[in-house]
C-alpha cells in the first residue's frame, strides 16, 4: 500500500513538474495543484501504514499517527487559498491582455536591445567616424 | 518573560483583524497599525534584552512540553532579528501613511501589511519546522497580494512568476518535511537535531542540501535568484522596501538556523556554502551594472549582499557567524532605507530610471543626503556600518584562510561602490536624457511629504547608530554566533527545562 501511494505521489510530481514548464498560467495552476497533492500524499504516507485505529479504543494497541494528517490538512488549506489567488491573478491577466501567458522580464529584453543598439552604433562609429560629424550618441 | 514571546505574532494578527473591521475608517486603520507595530517594537526590544541576559526564552503554548507541544524560542539571533525587523516594519508603515499611494486607495493594505509582519515575526520565533512553513506561508500569502495590489499589467506579469516560484519552493518544503517526518518522526527542531544525528550521513547530507535549496529560493541564492530583480521593483514603493529589507533575510535566517542547528556540519558543507556565496555576490553585482533603473540596480544588490551573509555562515566559525549576523542587521536597515529613497525619487522626479532623472542634488538636497548615507554604508566605506560589517567578515575569512572568498568579497565591494556612484551621477548629478512618462511632482527642497522623509531619515540614522554602537552590537552577534555553533544549548533549553 505504501509503495502504491509513493508511486502515485511520484506520478503526481512528474505531471505537476511538466505542467509547470508551460507558458500558460492556467496549466501552471493545475501543475501547482498536482504538485501540492503529491506533497500532501507524501505527508500522509510518512505517518506509517494505513488501516490502523484512528482513535484510542479498548483492546487496540496500534494507532495511526495523527500528526502528519494534521500537517497535511494545514498544507491543503494553504494550497487551496493560494491556488484561488493564482486563479484570480490569471483572470486579471486575461482581463488586461486577453491572455494568461506568463511573459518574460520586459526590462531584461530592453537592456538586451540597448546593448545591441550600442554595439551597432559603436560599429558604425568605427566604420565612418569622419562621415558623421555629430557625435550625438556617446554612451 | 516567556509570556512575551508569542506577542510579536499575536499583536499584528489581532490588529489585522481589527483593521479589517475598521476598513472604512482610514484614520482608525492607521492608528491600529502604528500602535500595533510600536507595541511589537517594544516587546521585541524587551525580548532581545531578555534573551541576551538568559540565552534562551522558551515559550510552550498551552503548557505542553516539547516535542509534543508547539514551542516558541527567542535566542540572541531571533531577538536581534525581531528587534530590527520591528523597527523597519514601523518605519515603512509610517512612510506609506505619508505617501499618497496604495495605502489610501486600498482598504486591504493595512491588514495585509500586519499579516506580513506577523509572518515575519513567527518565522523568527518558531522552534518547529512545520510552524516555520506556516509562518512562511503567512508572510508569502500577504506578499502575493501586496506585490500585485495595484492590479497593473506589469504587476500582474511579474506577480505571476513570483507567486509560482514561491509556491514551488513551498511545495518542496512540504516534501522535505514529509521525508524528514518519515525518517525521524518529529518536526520539532530541537528534537530533530537529536534524531537526525542517528541517521546515515548520506541521508543527512541530502536533507541539508534539500533545505538549503528550499530556503535558497526564498533568500535569492545563486542560482535560484532570477525571480527577485524581476518581481520586487514592480510593487508599490513601501512594499518593495519591506520586501527588499526583510523577506529575503527571513530566508537567510532560516538557512542559518537549520544548517547550524539540525546538522552536525560535514566538512564539505562549508565549501559548498562558500562557493555559492562567492557566485551569489559576483553574479548579483555584475547583474546590477547593466541596469538602468534605480530600483532594479538596488534589487540586484540584494542578491549580491545575500552572498556576504552566506559567506559568514560558510566559514562555520564564531567570528564568521557573528559577522553574518552583524551583516544582516546592517543590511536590513540600509537596504530598506535605500528603497525608501528610491520611492521618494520616483515620486519626485516621475521616474526611477537613471536616464530620465537628473540634478536632484540641487532641487532636492535632502533626498541626496538620505541616499548618500545608506549608499556609502552599502558600499562599505568607513566609518559607516557596512564597513564594519564587511571588516568583520573579511577578518573572519582571513582567520579561516578562505582566500578566494575574501578576495571576491573585496572585489564585489568595489563594484558595489561603482553601482552606487552610477546611481548618484545618474539621479543626483547631471541632466535627464529623456523625459519621464509621469510628471515630476513638487519643487520644495525637502523632496517629499515630511512623514516620508522622516521615516527614511529614521532608518538612515539607525544605520549610523549601528556603526556608533557597533561594539555592543558585535558582542551580541558574537554571543549569538557562539550559541549557533553549540546547538546542544538550544536543544537543552527546548527539551529539558519543562521536565
Amino acid at each position: 500500500m505504501t509503495v502504491l501511494l509513493a508511486a502515485v505521489a511520484a506520478v503526481l510530481f512528474a505531471c505537476g513538474t511538466w505542467l509547470l514548464m508551460q507558458r500558460r498560467l492556467s496549466r501552471i495552476i493545475i501543475g501547482v495543484g498536482l504538485l501540492g497533492h503529491g506533497a500532501n500524499l507524501l505527508l500522509v504516507t510518512a505517518g506509517g501504514p494505513g488501516g490502523r485505529s484512528p482513535i484510542i479504543s479498548a483492546g487496540v494497541a496500534d494507532y495511526s499517527d495523527p500528526l502528519p494528517q494534521a500537517l497535511a490538512l494545514t498544507a491543503i488549506v494553504i494550497t487551496f487559498g493560494v491556488t484561488a489567488f493564482l486563479l484570480a491573478l490569471g483572470y486579471r491577466s486575461w482581463q488586461l491582455t486577453g491572455d494568461d501567458r506568463v511573459e518574460d522580464d520586459i526590462e531584461d529584453r530592453m537592456i538586451e536591445r540597448r546593448e545591441a543598439d550600442h554595439a551597432e552604433s559603436d560599429h558604425h562609429a568605427e566604420l565612418g567616424s569622419d562621415l558623421d560629424p555629430d557625435p550625438a550618441e556617446t554612451p | 518573560m516567556s509570556t512575551l514571546v508569542p506577542l510579536p505574532v499575536v499583536i499584528p494578527i489581532l490588529a489585522a483583524a481589527i483593521s479589517v473591521v475598521f476598513g472604512r475608517w482610514r484614520l482608525l486603520q492607521r492608528v491600529v497599525s502604528v500602535v500595533a507595530l510600536t507595541a511589537v517594537l517594544g516587546v521585541s526590544v524587551a525580548l532581545l534584552i531578555g534573551a541576551d541576559a538568559d540565552g534562551f526564552i522558551v515559550h510552550r503554548s498551552g503548557g505542553w512540553s516539547a516535542p509534543l507541544g508547539i514551542t516558541l524560542v527567542v535566542d540572541r539571533l531571533a531577538g536581534l532579528m525581531l528587534a530590527v525587523s520591528a523597527l523597519v516594519l514601523l518605519s515603512v508603515m509610517i512612510y506609506s501613511i505619508g505617501q499618497a499611494g496604495e495605502e489610501r486607495r486600498r482598504v486591504a493594505f493595512h491588514p495585509l501589511y500586519l499579516v506580513l509582519a506577523a509572518g515575519v515575526s513567527a518565522s523568527f520565533v518558531t522552534a518547529d519546522l512545520f510552524n516555520l512553513f506556516v509562518a512562511f506561508e503567512m508572510m508569502l500569502a500577504a506578499s502575493y497580494v501586496l506585490i500585485t495590489i495595484g492590479g497593473r499589467p506589469d504587476q500582474v506579469r511579474s506577480g505571476m512568476s513570483y507567486v509560482v516560484i514561491s509556491l514551488v519552493a513551498s511545495t518542496l518544503f512540504i516534501t522535505v518535511l514529509a521525508l524528514l517526518y518519515a525518517s525521524t518522526g518529529t518536526v520539532n527542531m530541537a528534537d530533530l537535531s537529536v534524531r537526525l544525528a542517528e541517521l546515515d550521513s548520506g541521508v543527512r547530507a541530502a536533507f541539508a542540501l534539500a533545505l538549503l535549496v528550499v530556503f535558497g529560493i526564498k533568500a535569492g541564492l545563486f542560482p535560484l535568484f532570477f525571480w527577485l530583480p524581476d518581481s520586487y521593483p514592480t510593487a508599490p514603493g513601501p512594499v518593495t522596501a519591506i520586501f527588499a529589507g526583510l523577506l529575503t533575510k527571513v530566508g537567510v535566517y532560516a538557512i542559518i538556523r537549520t544548517q547550524t542547528l539540525l546538522f552536525d556540519v560535514p566538512d564539505w558543507m562549508g565549501t559548498v556554502l562558500l562557493v555559492v556565496a562567492v557566485l551569489t555576490m559576483t553574479i548579483g553585482v555584475l547583474g546590477a551594472i547593466a541596469q538602468d533603473d534605480m530600483k532594479r540596480i538596488l534589487a540586484f544588490h540584494i542578491i549580491s549582499q545575500i552572498g556576504y551573509m552566506i559567506f559568514g555562515l560558510g566559514l562555520f566559525t564564531v567570528a564568521g557567524l557573528a559577522g553574518a549576523v552583524f551583516y544582516i542587521v546592517h543590511h536590513i536597515i540600509v537596504k530598506t532605507a535605500l528603497f525608501l529613497v528610491a520611492g521618494l525619487v520616483d515620486r519626485r522626479a516621475g521616474s526611477s530610471r537613471l536616464s530620465e532623472v537628473g540634478g536632484l542634488v540641487r532641487s532636492a538636497p535632502v533626498l541626496a543626503l538620505l541616499f548618500a548615507v545608506p549608499a556609502l554604508s552599502l558600499a562599505g566605506l568607513p566609518p559607516f556600518s557596512g564597513f564594519l560589517a564587511k571588516f568583520a567578515l573579511v577578518d573572519a575569512g582571513l582567520d579561516a584562510s578562505s582566500w578566494y572568498a575574501v578576495a571576491a568579497s573585496l572585489a564585489v565591494g568595489l563594484l558595489t561602490l561603482f553601482s552606487m556612484t552610477k546611481i548618484w551621477s545618474g539621479v543626483f548629478w547631471g541632466e535627464p536624457e529623456e523625459q519621464p512618462i509621469r510628471e515630476p511632482r513638487g519643487d520644495d527642497l525637502l523632496g517629499g511629504p515630511s512623514l516620508m522623509i522622516a521615516a527614511t531619515a529614521v532608518l538612515a540614522l539607525a544605520s549610523i547608530a549601528v556603526s556608533i554602537f557597533a561594539g555592543v552590537l558585535y558582542d551580541v552577534a558574537e554571543r549569538a554566533g557562539d550559541d549557533l555553533l553549540t546547538p546542544a544549548r538550544y536543544v537543552e533549553a527546548v527539551l529539558e527545562v519543562g521536565r
